[in-house]
């Protein structure tokens, strides 16, 4: 019997190469591996422990395609059997005719008249392959072509912080400021709304962007957002 | 046979480098940077990907690639260097990727590339080994899932001592047989993979550097993890 060791703590910052455990006692999950009876992080990240399984939530790198998350994409070449999609990866994305629309799209028909090259379209993934090949959909509750507005890039893994708890946040930010605001998994978002308005939003969230590892950072928004619009703001959490 | 060298220059000792200085995320645009200085070497280091390879007839279905490009600055020397790449900035490149391969797990791109820029602002001895040290850390900064990280550092035999981390003005002693050794190494399992040399040595000698700079790589590695960990402490 080896000795079983944690040798680091839930929530520490890993680097590639550091031993987390040793002993058969733990399980390598997402971002660690096993190397005879070690287990090793394979890459930056938080660590987390659940129960015996230890895992690494990535703290920076390019966007990686998985299904079902929603993501703005932006039109960059129309083929014969649909378009083609950047979705801010190594990996383009495809979004096949019969997933463009609700009404049949007829063979030979002209396809510009549904999304044009550069128009940035609300899509959910519908398909990821071994070899990273991605299938979108634009059919669904709340997908559709983007008019108006503004299109800002943010990190990807800073996505959940800006969307909150249920929300919260996001909730928060077009309540204040009246925009519409569409944050896609890959780090592409939407704003739209009043023009000064939306430069208020653009700065809440790069300043949660800036600061998503702060604790209290709801407080430090909402405070921002207070004084910039000048209105008295409550943070809600939909049950 | 007398030996002549007793003492180094700078007054180190044989086993010591020079002062080291490491940072993590020093561009913004890139996706990945570090920044790595040893005594008066500086290399800045930036990655960009993974993202769609072009020329598309390089892409490979099995694995992603690794690419990388070493510049040293025009004003980085003494002399000016030329801009532009040059017979050994292509040597560099290739051995930088090649000392940086077999830790990357590039399966988990395919069809993708990986582009890794060494900027080299200030060169006084040792900038590849800065350069692979400053390249591993952009790697990590980039979230690029790797093996483990890859420790890079200079031996030299000048007149049969063995010295770690050679720097410029030991490089050019004359009177004596002096040897560069440039190694890079994984350091959890000891692979060696950067090994060339440049003068004369015996080959005991030769075997003798490689253990000797086991030490400083371990420190190295070490203050590499700190510079990574330093950024994220917020």
């Amino acid at each position: 019997m080896t000795d079983e060791k944690l040798l680091v703590k839930d929530k520490d910052i890993v680097i590639p190469g550091e031993v987390l455990a040793s002993g058969m006692n733990y399980l390598p999950g997402h971002g660690t591996y096993r190397d005879d009876k070690k287990i090793i992080a394979n890459r930056l990240g938080l660590l987390t422990i659940d129960g015996k399984v230890l895992k690494t939530v990535p703290l920076a790198g390019r966007y990686m395609p998985k299904r079902n998350d929603v993501i703005i994409g932006k039109v960059i070449d129309i083929l014969m059997s649909g378009w083609k999609l950047d979705i801010n990866s190594a990996y383009p994305a495809m979004l096949p005719l019969k997933d463009a629309s609700f009404s049949y799209i007829a063979k030979g028909a002209d396809l510009t008249k549904y999304f044009e090259l550069d128009d940035y379209v609300v899509l959910k993934i519908t398909n990821v392959t071994s070899q990273n090949l991605v299938d979108v959909t634009c059919k669904g509750p709340g997908l559709h072509k983007i008019r108006g507005g503004r299109i800002i890039h943010v990190n990807t893994h800073k996505v959940p912080r800006i969307i909150g708890k249920k929300g919260s946040m996001v909730s928060l930010i077009k309540g204040a400021t009246d925009c519409k605001v569409i944050v896609g998994q890959n780090g592409t978002t939407w704003v739209s709304g009043e023009p000064h308005m939306e430069i208020i939003t653009v700065n809440a969230i790069k300043m949660i962007e800036e600061k998503a590892h702060v604790s209290g950072l709801t407080e430090s928004v909402k405070a921002y957002l207070e004084k910039a619009t000048g209105k008295k703001l409550e943070v809600k959490i939909k049950e | 046979m007398m030996t002549k060298f007793t003492k180094r220059p700078d007054g180190r000792k044989f086993e010591d480098t020079r002062p080291i200085e490491a940072k993590a995320g020093v561009i913004s645009k890139a996706d990945g940077s570090a920044f790595f200085k040893i005594g008066k070497t500086s290399a800045y280091a930036a990655v960009y990907g993974p993202r769609e390879l072009h020329p598309r007839h390089r892409q490979d279905p099995k694995t992603g690639i690794l690419r990388c490009n070493y510049n040293m600055m025009p004003f980085s020397g003494e002399e000016r260097v030329r801009p532009g790449p040059s017979r050994r900035s292509k040597e560099i490149s290739m051995v930088t990727e090649k000392a940086l391969q077999p830790v990357v797990n590039l399966e988990d791109y395919p069809n993708a590339v990986v582009d890794v820029f060494v900027e080299l602002t200030e060169t006084d001895a040792g900038s590849r080994c800065a350069g692979i040290c400053a390249a591993s850390m952009a790697l990590a900064d980039a979230g690029i899932t790797m093996k483990d990280m890859v420790t890079s550092v200079s031996a030299g035999v000048i007149d049969h001592n063995i010295v770690v981390d050679i720097d410029g003005e030991e490089e050019h002693i004359e009177d004596v047989d002096v040897a560069d050794i440039p190694i890079a190494m994984i350091p959890s399992t000891e692979e060696i993979t950067l090994l060339q040399m440049d003068g004369k040595a015996k080959k005991e000698e030769l075997l003798k550097a490689i253990e000797a700079v086991k030490p400083a790589l371990k420190k190295i590695a070490e203050i590499q993890r700190k510079a990574l960990k330093e950024k994220y402490k917020g």
